[in-house]
């Protein structure tokens, strides 16, 4: 073999292909299945939602963060309005507060969901993309008969939320928290315990601590690294300090890692909205705030915890009634980012699962 | 009704004498020619509609519904008719012969292996001394025609595919082989009407349990299902080998591999089940019945396992499948030479 002239090769993975869940462009050369080196290609669905924020006043610009992430859209509206409310210095009723946590974690549970079908058909199984859907389907019906809307919901408003949780909603969530645990059992069922499964997820795609820490990744990227940090409990915003709720983390960094901890954080999302329906107190569920919103001049960062990662939205206000800058940081962007070291030594199939592992939307990576 | 088949029964005795000896065969093989043909495309529109409804079951989904009123029946009718009336697209930078060629070679190597398959006692095209053999010759030509339409393509995903299948159904063959084995040291034969009969009274399934699993693994593997589906994985490779086949040439490709279920579940049947053997029923329905059983099998497995990684599925084969059809190969030669 050793007069054999070998090549490696340059393999075009995108934007149309299957399992780069968008329109993201690798570039991979490879040296047969094995990928040699990788870059990535964005700006596919770039629509400069950032420069689009100028030219809107604070409340028309909800609707634009509705297209960032928009598998969980109520986070997105959430970041933001908490930003421009820290300008404002509004103080938002209990009961608005608890649905909005309420909607972030079901918007959490969507997305995870989501992420949870499309991982599995990236590797192969196709049987619980269709389970996840029909357990998000419980979620998005939910929430549109909250607020008519499926996808984008622009429903998180400054000083509150946009309409009251009605009791059919109330009704709604309980029904599906319900069975949803035993839904979770079943994709472990599926997953967790099978051996292919295994094999394809565990000792692949490793994200050291220090990696992870030095990519500025977060979200489940970070947990599953074996590093605890969550927003929720270590930043704590709205009412998250009054649930009772644990932080998963992996310990060495692999797809499997991250799988799990994913999985763990669908039955803790579940517990809080729980918790949230308990205890959802009485009250109004919007703050009076002037028709015309004019915050006063200055600048505020304000980050939550998305499913994907840290979403932080940077608003600078100069008065008037539109923002001067909004600057977004997209957590699957900065985690995209991480792929290439993730992917030494990897072959195809490892690098479908391992960008599978990375849980990224495109809408909030070119933004 | 019966008169008419009764005169082609008298029609199908007297023929050999009526005719000359070469016409007769050519009439012969005429007739399995139409015959075979008519079977595989009916075979496969009904088993792609039952792999669609069964997935669609598993799956919390209905499956096809509307077409043909009654749960979609002809909805796979439909879909052929479309492949057949598709644009006949030869993309610029292709091969064209080999391009051109490859389905034609996967579909005609399947269909020929069908030439030797009892479905019932008499019903076999040709019963050929070495008729297992015969298959497992014919069928592994089919990897070629694989390989041509991914190198023909001139895409690299296409390449990938094609460079899998061949390591895979290559690797596969072995244990396959090997696992039969099994099965003719029992039997003594290579035909496989003679296969059948040496299982009137207890079915190789129970003498040969390892080599049968073997068989149902490898068979998998070669026909390129889930959880081996790699050659086309579709989360991969986009569609694999061919990626860039559409209409009628991408209709070859999916027929033969449809057909090429059958093969694997009719041999299984054959080998292992006891082919046409079964109370009450005709042989023939008993023989669709037992390997329809594997086709559900199969189609059941793509509804609940993930797909391996390419260097996984080889190390499988040759770390783990590979010593066990050995092992399976000397404890039948040693217990049979001893009994």
């Amino acid at each position: 073999m050793a007069g054999l002239r070998t090549e490696s090769l340059f393999l075009n993975m995108g934007p149309q292909h299957p399992s780069t869940h968008g329109v993201l462009r690798l570039g991979l050369t490879i040296e047969g299945e094995r990928v040699v080196d990788l870059f990535a290609d964005l700006g596919f669905l770039h629509r400069g939602i950032e420069k689009l924020a100028e030219s809107r006043t604070y409340l028309q610009f909800i609707p634009l963060t509705d297209r960032l992430d928009y598998l969980a859209a109520m986070s997105n509206n959430l970041a933001f309005v908490l930003a421009v409310e820290e300008l404002l210095e509004v103080e938002v009723p209990r009961r608005a507060e608890y649905i909005r946590v309420m909607v972030a974690e079901l918007s959490r549970l969507a997305s995870h969901l989501v992420w949870l079908g499309a991982f599995a058909n990236d590797l192969g199984a196709t049987t619980p993309l269709l389970y996840c859907f029909r357990e998000r389907e419980d979620i998005l019906d939910a929430l549109e008969l909250l607020c008519g809307a499926r996808m984008t919901f622009n429903y998180v408003r400054f000083g509150g939320v946009a309409r009251d949780a009605t009791p059919a909603f109330v009704e709604k969530c309980r029904k599906f928290l319900e069975t949803f645990d035993k839904r979770v059992d079943e994709y472990e069922e599926l997953l967790t315990g099978n051996a292919i499964f295994l094999s394809r997820t565990k000792g692949i795609g490793f994200l050291s601590a220090e990696d992870a820490r030095s990519f500025a990744a977060s979200g489940p990227m970070l947990r599953g690294s074996g590093i605890q940090w969550d927003l929720r409990k270590d930043a704590p915003y709205s009412v998250y300090p009054e649930m009772d709720f644990i932080i998963p983390t992996g310990t060495v960094g692999d797809v499997w890692d991250r799988y799990i901890v994913r999985v763990i954080e669908m039955r803790q999302s579940a517990r809080i909205i729980r918790q949230a329906l308990d205890g959802l107190p009485e009250g109004e569920f919007k703050a009076k705030l002037p028709r015309v919103l004019k915050p006063a001049q200055g600048e505020a960062y304000v980050r939550v915890e998305a499913p994907k990662g840290e979403l932080g939205f940077y608003v600078v206000s100069d008065g008037t009634t539109n923002p001067f800058r909004v600057k977004i940081r997209a957590p699957s962007f900065i985690n995209l980012a991480t792929l290439r070291v993730m992917c030494k030594e990897a072959l195809v199939a490892d690098l479908v699962a391992i960008l599978g592992s990375i849980d990224i939307v495109l809408g909030e990576v070119d933004r | 009704m019966s008169v008419s088949v009764e005169f082609l029964e008298l029609l199908w005795i007297l023929l050999p004498e009526l005719l000359p000896s070469p016409l007769y065969a050519l009439a012969r093989l005429g007739v399995a020619f139409v015959a075979v043909m008519a079977f595989i495309v009916v075979m496969v529109l009904f088993a792609v509609w039952f792999e669609r409804k069964v997935i669609g079951h598993i799956q919390v989904r209905i499956g096809p519904l509307h077409t043909g009123r009654w749960h979609g029946w002809a909805q796979t009718i439909a879909d052929a008719i479309k492949l057949f009336l598709k644009e006949d697209i030869i993309p610029k930078g292709v091969d064209r012969p080999v391009y051109v060629l490859a389905p034609l070679v996967v579909f005609v190597t399947t269909v020929v292996v069908y030439v030797v398959i009892p479905f019932s006692r008499n019903l076999v095209a040709r019963d050929i001394n070495m008729g297992i053999l015969f298959v497992f010759a014919v069928s592994s030509i089919a990897t070629l025609g694989i390989f041509m339409g991914g190198w023909g393509s001139n895409n690299k995903y296409s390449l990938l595919g094609a460079m899998r299948v061949a390591a895979q159904i290559v690797s596969y063959e072995v244990p396959l082989l090997l696992s039969v084995l099994g099965v003719f040291m029992l039997a003594q034969t290579l035909s496989l009407n003679g296969i059948v009969e040496a299982q009137k009274g207890l079915w190789y399934v129970f003498l040969q349990p390892v080599g049968f699993v073997i068989y149902v693994i490898a068979g998998i593997a070669e026909v390129n299902r889930l959880p081996f589906d790699i050659p086309e994985a579709e989360s991969e490779l986009v569609a694999g080998f061919h990626t860039e086949y559409s209409g009628l040439r991408f209709a070859f490709f999916f027929l033969a591999e449809y057909a090429n279920m059958f093969v694997m579940s009719a041999l299984a049947t054959v080998l292992f089940l006891g082919g046409w053997h079964g109370p009450f029923l005709p042989g023939f329905v008993w023989f669709i019945l037992k390997a329809f059983f594997f086709m559900f099998l199969m189609v059941w497995l793509r509804g609940t396992y993930p797909r391996l990684r390419v260097d996984q599925m080889m190390s499988f084969c040759w770390k783990v499948l590979l010593p066990l059809a050995f092992l399976n190969l000397l404890v039948t030669g040693l217990v049979m030479s001893f009994i």
